[in-house]
């Protein structure tokens, strides 16, 4: 495991006692009443999330828990059967996918979506926003739209520096290796100036080695002032890196809190292991030792 | 057998009005599916319209040939319009599926007897060049060298149709360099991740089924203007002659809609002047003359599917840049 490389954890995020759906001294994102049914599965159902602005996020759980389908949710991918849920201030129940990422809302993908036939460079230049040249009309007067699409090409080139890609800025995406893709992914998001970076599982199918580089752009999207999201199975990367932790299960948050405390706590390690009604505590105190082991010999 | 006939009878399919028809109304289907991605199996339905839109005006309305013209553009903008707006939210094969359909509504409705007064119905419109000839500034004789001599009508629609295609091509050009351009090539990749980028995904396939269209009804313009319109032309396997040129010369490729159209057409001649002949030369024993003269659209076929298994990105497509890859 990579060390502990978290100097700058946020605390005292939220107002009150910590439980589920506590409210936050400053939320960026809040959702109420949040649910989504495919058939007969309640795949959400969220009564009541707030994000914190400025820092970490973490929304972890098992399999099937339901967070992909929250997260589609809440960037307008999907849409709930009911609920409502503002960003920054403003609602956006409802708006379509597109209108929320010009709002600042940027999201990845579980399942990298590189523009395979698109070149290191376009893919880049395609994630920055209100582009003169993108308007049928003007696009085809390049005298309107050159200005503009060089300064788009110096950051993108900037930003591709920063994620070590700019020797392959020519290359098709296509021809990127998995863990190159998620950092395309999240360096295409930044393009668009965001203020809440919401990433779809960003250490899935990454290889160890560049999974500290990975880590490492997460929090240096916070100290540029960002507010990260991200979805995540690994508890372990979590730890390291998140300011907050949320953890959903069979579609409800089932706990929330500061990613040491949200760990022991008895809810979440029934959702990761399983409730068992039947099995004594004693049985669950030895699971927090598995769990938390881990940690004690790194220390 | 007369190879000097064989030969100039093939040629002259360089700058016929058939080829370039077929070479404009490819580039709208290299917009669709090269540049965007979108299946459009329907590009029979839009040339249907460009050359309706101007017979009809002309002899029902009495319009000049180019307000015939300007009908035949928006008759496909509108139909992009009822075409795009339930279908484009759709997967990319749903949409396949709704063009071919809507593609044979329309040839239908221009073949039913009950419009005859307006459509002719299956017998089509013919006599509407007055108005087209009247405008030719070429004064009157014959012009050019070898099988290329024309009169100045012939060479009047032949020119006209090279501008037009100049035009589309330079449009396309124009739009697939510029930042629109990356967008619709992004969401022929991935329509989610350029949705999730902020751009208003809905609202550039409408735009690039409607450029698409409007060049593939102006290639029906091209196609009515030197002779009549009959509406077995535009059957479905108008629209698969028009995918083969599409592949043949590269789907996302500039001028591989131009190249490939020249490279068909020439084709097609050269085989239906050579098979007969082998035939009645007793090359081809098995089959009569007409027979061989049909054994063309088989060795079309078989060329297509060697394309796309050997060469998917055409002759002028980047090897590394397999564009047929629909989802």
């Amino acid at each position: 495991m990579p060390a502990d490389t978290n100097t700058t954890r946020s605390t005292g995020l939220h107002v009150g006692e910590v439980r589920p759906g506590v409210a936050k001294v400053d939320p960026i994102l809040v959702a109420d009443n949040i649910t989504r049914s495919f058939g007969g599965l309640k795949a959400v159902d969220v009564d009541h999330v707030e994000i914190p602005r400025h820092a970490i996020t973490a929304l972890i759980g098992p399999n099937g828990a339901g967070k992909t389908t929250f997260f589609n949710l809440l960037t307008g991918f999907d849409k709930p059967d009911t609920g409502e849920w503002s960003f920054d201030g403003k609602s956006i129940s409802g708006v379509p996918a597109f209108k929320t990422s010009r709002m600042g809302q940027v999201r990845t993908f579980q399942l990298t979506k590189a523009l395979a036939m698109l070149s290191v460079l376009e893919n880049m230049k395609l994630g920055a926003k209100a582009q003169k040249g993108e308007n049928f009309f003007t696009a085809m007067l390049p005298w309107l739209w050159r200005k503009q699409d060089d300064e788009i090409e110096q950051k993108a080139l900037k930003l591709l520096e920063r994620f070590k890609l700019d020797t392959k800025q020519d290359d098709f995406a296509a021809s990127l290796s998995g863990g190159q893709r998620k950092l395309l992914e999240m360096a295409r998001a930044l393009m668009s100036d965001p203020t809440l970076v919401m990433l779809d599982e960003p250490m899935a199918g990454v290889n160890p080695a560049l999974t500290q580089s990975l880590l490492d752009h997460i929090l240096g999207l916070k100290a540029d002032g960002m507010t990260v999201l991200f979805v995540e199975h690994d508890m372990h990367m979590v730890r390291h890196i998140s300011d907050w932790v949320i953890v959903m299960a069979e579609g409800r948050i089932v706990a929330e809190g500061p990613p040491d405390e949200v760990m022991k706590n008895p809810a979440v390690i029934d959702a990761y292991l399983g409730s068992h009604m039947d099995t004594d505590l004693g049985v669950v105190t030895g699971r927090i030792e598995t769990v938390t082991a881990p940690k004690r010999e790194k220390k | 057998m007369d190879w000097g006939a064989i030969f100039s009878n093939s040629v002259v399919w360089i700058v016929n009005p058939e080829t370039i028809a077929y070479a404009l109304a490819t580039v709208g289907l290299a917009i669709h599916f090269g540049y965007t991605g979108l299946l459009n199996f329907g590009q029979a339905g839009f040339m249907a319209l460009g050359a309706y839109g101007y017979a009809i005006s002309i002899l029902t309305f009495g319009f000049p040939w180019w307000a015939g013209i300007l009908v035949g553009i928006a008759a496909s903008v509108l139909f992009a319009l009822i075409l795009g707006i339930p279908t484009l939210r759709l997967r990319a094969d749903y949409l396949a599926i709704a063009t071919i359909a809507l593609a044979e509504v329309v040839r239908l409705l221009f073949q039913t007897t009950t419009f005859d007064a307006v459509t002719g119905s299956a017998d089509g419109l013919g006599g509407y060049h007055d108005s087209f000839r009247a405008a030719n500034p070429i004064p009157k004789g014959t012009y050019g060298f070898g099988p290329f001599t024309y009169n100045e009508t012939d060479w009047w629609v032949r020119i006209f149709g090279i501008l037009l295609l100049a035009l589309a091509v330079l449009i396309t050009w124009l739009l697939m360099r510029s930042p629109w351009g990356r967008v619709v090539k992004g969401i022929r990749e991935d329509e989610d991740a350029v949705r999730a980028l902020g751009k208003n995904v809905f609202s550039y396939k409408m735009q690039a089924l409607i450029l698409g269209g409007v060049f593939g009804s102006l290639g029906g313009v091209v196609f009515a203007m030197p002779s009549a319109v009959i509406p077995a032309v535009y059957v479905p396997s108008l629209t698969f002659f028009l995918w083969t040129i599409l592949l043949l010369g590269g789907a996302a490729t500039i001028f591989g809609p131009v190249l490939g159209s020249v490279l068909f057409w020439v084709i097609m001649a050269f085989l239906s002047n050579l098979l007969p002949r082998m035939s009645e030369a007793g090359l081809l024993p098995f089959m009569s003359n007409q027979q061989a003269n049909i054994t063309r659209f088989i060795l079309v076929g078989l060329a297509l599917m060697l394309i796309v298994i050997f060469r998917p990105q055409g002759i002028l497509g980047n090897k590394k840049e397999l564009t047929f890859n629909a989802r």
